[in-house]
């Protein structure tokens, strides 16, 4: 079945004509066709023409024996990423009818690299959730049910939470994601997939909408390991256009995957133990720590005293910046416009219309903690408790190579759960977001199911820069793991 | 200390987004309920500890004094909700 491949796979089966570059991305239609009206992971499915004349670009590839790395692979893609002539809307009204005139940089390497783009995926508003129920295009249904309890519409995580979707139920043999608090980790936790926030500066920002831009960082969601490296080596590099793109070199990430971990020195956050941490997390926890034991790692009790203020310091910092990239959208140059007969009423009715709750909120939490009389007592506060955050990771890292912690305090919760108070939502971030306050590299990996059947992520975190021990480690635990469980919606097609 | 509706007021005209009345008194107890979480960072002593400014792995790069993109006037102008000629519109600003 073409659409239960991992992308190493696919790229085997093409290079070797077992089926077309054609077929496999006829089947994904196909597939998005029969599910996609269930869970609304697209919001935009590329026109089957598009689609197709892609994948026979990539036949004709493959026949004159010039295949690129991810020649032919359909994907989806984040509705964040700015594709050119392909609306991109962000999840948001304001860029309902938006079209980029230009490709961001990541989509452009990937599409360079052979990639078929099958559509893009949807999101919360902005970026902005951990749920993917702030979504101007309506929220997306996780393929994942509880047990006993199949009726229940459950959240796929945000704020990637389609393209998390579309990974877990054949939509797409991977995705893009971004992840600015957890973006990436606890979507492909919540849906049992892969997926990889790269150290910051790894993926250039240019042509992804911003939301927090000391944050926001690019990632594959995947369904292996291995496809996560693959995919990121497509992605990541040096890009002049991104004044804070790290300038790198990209390793061969894929070379780190299955590499032997013996005498790999392992910490275990102490203050990710928190009081009240849910059994089902501490005992996946528990058996990842045996995993990586049985594997010769060392284990080591490591601090991060600062972890507690992580998510408040979080969101004075994301909401800071989010208020002043959205700045932008003022109905004048780009997006929707409200008509309004003078210049301020058009921008207040333009963002009062055009912004929903969730983002609405932020940027007005942001304008306050950045305003006069407030700032040293938020923002500043803010900047110098990151500053203590990351001290805490530089520290650990000197003790050792890598650190083992849940990717989030719970399954995956149905629509409408957590939802009436904003701060009990922000406590989804709790494991994913001290690793982006201090910009280094996480991995999340399905490690297990819980009693209600559904999938529980461990997170991997590493140096700056250290991608590839984090992805042999990831690959240790997802060879224990041997996850190979598909959720209850998952759409069979092709061969 | 709690927010007070115009302070709350005073946000949304910073933020340029027009709040009714009763809206105003919804998002104030929203933002206050968040406020109220954020002061347990005052227990964090950060004395002597600079403020984090992005991420610092990268120094901040100089480059040429030179062009380097241009002559897209139109791409630039298709993404304007309403335009005249080459020129972006806002109704009437100086009477």
């Amino acid at each position: 079945m073409l659409t239960g491949l991992t992308l190493t796979e696919a790229r085997a089966g093409l290079a070797a004509r077992k089926f077309s570059a054609r077929e496999l991305a006829a089947a994904h239609l196909s597939a998005i066709n029969s599910l996609n009206p269930k869970l609304n992971a697209y919001i935009t499915v590329i026109p089957e023409k598009d689609v197709l004349a892609a994948a026979d670009s990539s036949d004709a590839h493959y026949a004159a024996g010039t295949a690129r790395p991810m020649e032919g692979l359909p994907i989806g893609i984040k509705d964040l990423f700015c594709t050119r002539g392909v609306k991109t809307t962000a999840a948001s009204k304001m860029l309902a009818d938006f079209i980029p005139p230009y490709e961001s940089t990541v989509t452009a390497q990937l599409l360079a690299s052979g990639s078929v783009f099958l559509g893009k995926t949807n999101l919360d508003e902005f970026a902005m959730g951990s749920a993917n129920i702030n979504s101007a295009a309506g929220p997306v249904v996780s393929p994942w049910q509880r047990k006993g309890d199949e009726k229940a519409a459950l959240v796929p995580g945000g704020s990637s939470g389609g393209s998390a979707a579309a990974v877990a139920a054949g939509l797409a043999l991977a995705a893009t994601g971004t992840d600015t608090g957890g973006s990436i980790r606890q979507p492909a936790a919540y849906c049992g997939i892969v997926g990889l926030k790269p150290t910051y500066g790894r993926c250039s920002r240019w042509g992804t909408i911003a939301f927090a831009s000391s944050l926001d960082q690019a990632g594959p969601m995947t369904r292996t390991v291995a496809d996560a490296a693959l995919m990121l080596e497509a992605m990541a590099g040096f890009d002049e256009k991104d004044s804070t793109s790290a300038n790198k070199p990209v390793p061969a990430f894929s070379k780190a995957v299955g590499k032997s971990v013996k005498g790999l020195r392992v910490g275990i956050p102490a203050e990710y133990r928190a009081p009240g941490l849910a059994p089902e997390i501490s005992a996946i926890w528990e058996q990842g720590i045996a995993w990586l034991r049985e594997a010769g790692c060392e284990i080591v009790d490591v601090s991060l005293p600062h972890t507690r203020y992580g998510l408040a310091t979080y969101y004075i910092i994301a909401p800071a910046e989010c208020s002043s990239n959205l700045a932008r959208y003022d109905g004048v140059r780009f997006g929707s416009r409200a008509e309004a007969p003078s210049l301020d009423e058009l921008y207040e009715r333009t963002r009062a219309e055009g912004f929903g709750e969730e983002v609405r909120n932020r940027i007005l939490m942001g304008t306050y903690v950045l305003s006069a009389g407030y700032y040293d007592a938020y923002y500043l506060k803010a900047q110098k408790v990151r500053n203590l955050i990351r001290r805490d990771f530089t520290e650990a890292f000197e003790k050792v190579d890598v650190l083992l912690a849940p990717t989030a305090p719970s399954a995956a919760f149905a629509q409408g759960e957590n939802s009436s108070d904003p701060v009990q939502m922000y406590l989804n971030d709790i494991f994913t977001v001290p690793a982006s306050m201090a910009g280094v590299p996480a991995l999340s990996v399905p490690a297990g199911l819980d009693s209600q059947g559904l999938p529980l992520g461990l997170q991997i975190i590493g140096r700056h820069f250290d991608e590839e021990t984090v992805l042999s480690a990831g690959s240790v635990i997802e060879a224990a793991a041997g996850f190979t469980h598909k959720p209850a919606l998952f759409a069979e097609a092709g061969l | 200390m709690s927010l007070d509706i115009a302070t709350t007021r005073r946000i949304a005209k910073l933020a340029r987004i027009g709040l009714a009345d009763d809206e105003l008194e919804t998002v104030r107890q929203k933002l206050d309920g968040i406020l109220d979480w954020f002061n347990q960072l005052s227990e964090v002593n950060v004395e002597g500890i600079a403020p984090m400014v992005g991420t610092e792995t990268e120094a901040m790069r100089q480059r040429e004094d030179v062009v380097t993109d241009g002559n897209c006037q139109e791409a630039v102008l298709s993404c304007a909700p309403d335009k005249s000629g080459p020129f972006y519109t806002v109704p009437k600003v100086i009477e």
